[in-house]
């Protein structure tokens, strides 16, 4: 188990420099005129660029703004962004909402996707079973672009049960809304997934055996089914969880909420290198340790499973 | 029963998270408790170094820490504020600004002609990289104290200017300072109503010319509110009223610059009551807004201009035939009523009509849509067949240059199509290069309200935003003139000359005037706009 630990620790610090080296070098490649997209349209006189180039080092060459940056990193310093702010400071605000409200929409997410997920598991074929499937079709086919105003609309405006904008303080009831609506991003696959899971494995032998020494049916689902099948799941959250917290651009747009994903958008609109590295970096580590962690709860999961 | 232990720890995980989430949000909504107040939607401003903001966010906060100069009336004529007088030379290039006594910064700092001069010396010095710094350029002294890159883009760096200060700047005593031009200039009064003339306290540097670290994120000014607490990036700014101001009180005791990254969600906010003004209605809730809001739906006129520009560098819109029939093959009106359902109003002049000395319809039979004449003239000048118009898809103008097209082939019977670049400074460096791009798309909003911020920037040869290389001589000689003039009204009247050999030339077509549409809640009342898209804070206050 320590072995393994340290391992995949070893394999992280590989996989995070070049994860940053890669979006570096693409941030690099797509910047035309950065400091064209600090102004705006407004011209800029040849001494202001001038300072700014210098300032921000746009003038080195690639590997020697990577090098400036990987020093920064080493000593802790994530950098400036091209608006002066300090990149750690902006980090330090984005993130606990953006963090509340991933884990709320993955805790919504999961209960409906696994409850609903066994129900229609074991009763393959029935209305409830259909139904869900039909929803999930729905939900899937529904672009977040639309589904989020949407919402917005109908539930903060029309019908005025939330506030429809949340914002960096927001209450637990000020992100249910924008949570929600996050949540049905990942929802329909969890419980395509749970469902073929549990109705795979209601046909094991060892299940045949469970009801065969006349367990109760509660037990032979609940532990012998349930354990069993979550173990694609709970890879699956796993990797929801990353995305998540990484992707909720549309929705941290539409709500107000100005976490991670809105961050990332505006970095990459303003050509604004520095913010994006810095917060992909951030994501990069964030990802690793979620993935991690889902590796070591498939032991819990399954106690054959053993790391060496 | 192995393994409850961990889903019991997973369980207690979840609920302590949960609980962290939900606690650490105790705090918010502090402003609501706080009577009199009112809340502003703005988006993240650039910068609140007054020398550094050159946006309309920035813009509108400082407009309420800071106490300017002079301000501007409807009609957009200068009147004084912070200034007790300002006179001038004969030739408008020495200017005396003498200011009214008593006034303090929020710290309680008295306000001196030292705070004008050396918060105008750290704008105007290159290497602070201000944006606001070509405001500056007028002044005696601006050019040597701008670093000279020897190589251009080359590695060679620049040396650091020489000098540090303006020349043109002269302490008289503590309530008047003198300002020398580097030619006369008869609207420098107007200009000095721009943010970035405001004064900066002693606290606010570190030393002679280095601003503290952190100044821009709680300025401190001479207006009528301050800060209350830090800039809280990206959330919000709240501001408070300063005990005892010797100026103009607003009639609120607080304002808090409510921060939005998108105009949809700050326009679901302003709706369900949660923001009070939205200084600007997204185009998509246009169509729903006047139901939505009734007669909390205002207009106000704005300076915003757009205009498509002809590459006159290309032989095939040389002939000034070809560009007048293109003005007139467009239907303007049906352009701002269809498209952007009467938000914009359709122009026919060169310059905004909020500034002073402005004449409707200045470009005549041009800006009239006439198709037959237009096919004709057309036709005869032996106008290209094919023709582009190049856009930024990053500003939202896609509908309109399809529809321009679209009345261009409809007129003209040519062909037309819209070419998106990904962003403007993409469609610049091509103009830049002479590349071929076909008409460009352009817009301008002034920077101080005279008809010399239109014509001077947008068409004399060396303009700062010419990029389609309009020059006439003659035209640039009137410019240069009315900037010499003893009064405005003799400006004015030069500059409305200079107009005329535009409406001849048709350097540009001339398409919309921007309005300012704003919407405000329940909550308060006297909602008025200026020129600068800026809402004014001394008028709103709350509704009974």
């Amino acid at each position: 188990m320590f072995r393994f630990i340290v391992r995949r620790l070893l394999q992280m610090v590989l996989t995070f420099f070049g994860a940053t080296f890669l979006v570096y070098a693409l941030m690099f490649a797509a910047q035309s005129d950065p400091i064209q997209a600090l102004v705006g349209e407004r011209p800029i006189t040849d001494s202001q660029r001038a300072a700014l180039t210098e300032r921000y080092h746009l003038n080195d060459s690639f590997l020697q703004q990577y090098w400036y940056y990987v020093k920064g990193l080493l000593t802790g310093d994530l950098g400036t962004s091209l608006t002066g702010r300090r990149i750690s400071d902006m980090l330090a605000d984005a993130w606990p909402v953006t963090l509340r409200l991933s884990l709320m929409a993955i805790i919504f997410a999961a209960t409906i996707a696994i409850v609903a997920g066994v129900v229609s598991g074991i009763r393959r074929g029935s209305i409830f079973d259909n139904a869900t499937l039909f929803v999930t079709l729905i939900v899937l086919a529904m672009p977040i672009v639309v589904l989020a105003p949407l919402a917005q609309l109908i539930f903060g405006i029309k019908l005025g049960w939330f506030p429809p904008t949340a914002g960096r303080d927001a209450t637990l009831y000020q992100l249910l809304l924008p949570a929600a609506v996050l949540a049905s991003l990942v929802v329909a696959t969890e419980l395509r997934v749970t469902r073929a899971s549990v109705a795979e494995n209601m046909r094991a032998d060892y299940v045949r055996t469970a009801r065969a020494k006349a367990l109760t049916r509660s037990r032979v689902i609940g532990v012998h089914v349930l354990r069993n099948s979550l173990i694609p799941v709970v890879t699956l959250i796993g990797v929801d969880i990353g995305g998540l917290m990484s992707g909720a651009i549309v929705t941290e747009k539409v709500f107000n909420i100005p976490g991670v994903g809105f961050n990332l958008f505006r970095g990459i609109r303003t050509e604004d290198g520095p913010l994006v590295v810095g917060f992909v970096s951030f994501l990069v580590i964030v990802f690793l340790v979620v993935n991690l962690l889902v590796d070591l709860l498939y032991a819990v999961l399954d106690p054959r499973i053993r790391y060496e | 029963m192995r393994g409850n232990g961990p889903w019991k720890m997973a369980a207690g995980a979840a609920a302590i998270a949960l609980l962290a989430a939900g606690c650490s949000s105790g705090s918010s909504n502090d402003d609501q408790t706080v009577p009199n107040t009112i809340s502003i939607g703005i988006a993240e401003p650039e910068s609140l170094v007054p020398t550094n903001t050159t946006e309309s966010n920035g813009s509108q906060v400082l407009s309420s820490l800071f106490y300017p100069l002079v301000n501007f009336d409807e009609k957009s004529t200068p009147y004084l504020v912070a200034a007790e007088s300002i006179t001038h030379d004969k030739a408008n290039k020495v200017w005396t600004i003498k200011l009214r006594p008593g006034f303090t910064f929020s710290n309680g700092e008295p306000v001196t002609s030292d705070n004008y001069i050396n918060a105008w010396n750290y704008g105007a010095y290159g290497p602070n990289g201000q944006l606001a710094s070509f405001y500056f350029s007028k002044i005696e002294g601006y050019a040597a104290m701008q670093a000279v890159d020897p190589d251009g883009t080359g590695p060679k760096k620049a040396e650091p200017p020489k000098a540090t200060k303006l020349t043109g700047l002269k302490k008289i005593n503590d309530t008047t300072f003198q300002v020398t031009l580097t030619s006369g200039f008869a609207g420098w009064e107007s200009l000095m109503g721009y943010d970035c003339f405001y004064p900066l306290p002693k606290a606010a540097f570190a030393s002679e010319g280095v601003l503290t670290k952190d100044f821009g994120e709680a300025p401190i000014g001479n207006g009528p509110f301050k800060m209350k607490g830090k800039w809280q990036h990206d959330s919000q700014i709240q501001v408070e009223k300063v005990a005892d101001f010797k100026g103009t009180v607003p009639k609120v005791d607080g304002i808090t610059w409510k921060i939005y990254q998108d105009q949809g969600a700050e326009y679901a906010d302003l709706v369900a009551g949660n923001v009070d003004v939205q200084t600007k209605i997204p185009i998509e809730s246009l169509a729903s807004a006047s139901g939505d809001l009734g007669d909390r739906l205002q207009k106000s006129p704005s300076s915003s201009f757009s205009f498509v520009g002809f590459p006159i560098y290309e032989k095939e819109f040389a002939n000034r035939d070809v560009r007048r029939a293109l003005s007139m093959a467009i239907n303007r009106e049906d352009m701002t009523d269809q498209i952007f359902l009467g938000s914009e109003t359709p122009a026919k002049s060169f310059v905004s009509p909020v500034v002073e000395g402005y004449k409707p319809n200045t470009c005549g039979e041009n800006c009239e849509y006439n198709p037959i004449k237009a096919k004709q003239l057309y036709t005869a000048a032996g106008g290209p067949k094919d023709i582009k118009i190049s856009y930024n898809v990053d500003g939202g103008h896609k509908a309109w240059v399809d529809a321009m097209c679209n009345q261009i082939k409809g007129s003209l019977g040519i062909n037309c199509t819209g070419v998106g670049e990904p962003k403007f400074a993409d469609l610049l460096k091509k103009v830049e290069k002479k590349e071929s791009v076909g008409l460009i798309r352009l817009g301008w909003v002034m920077d101080y309200p005279l008809m010399e911020d239109y014509l001077g920037p947008l068409y004399t040869t060396d303009g700062s935003s010419n990029y389609y290389g309009y020059s006439n001589p003659a035209f640039d000689d009137l410019v240069r003139q009315g900037d010499d003039a003893p009064t405005t009204a003799q400006a004015e009247k030069l500059w409305g000359q200079a107009e005329t050999i535009l409406a001849q030339d048709m350097p540009v077509i001339p398409l919309r005037f921007g309005q300012n549409v704003f919407g405000h809640s329940e909550k308060v009342t006297n909602v008025n706009m200026d020129l600068f898209q800026k809402v004014d804070i001394y008028k709103i206050e709350l509704a009974e």
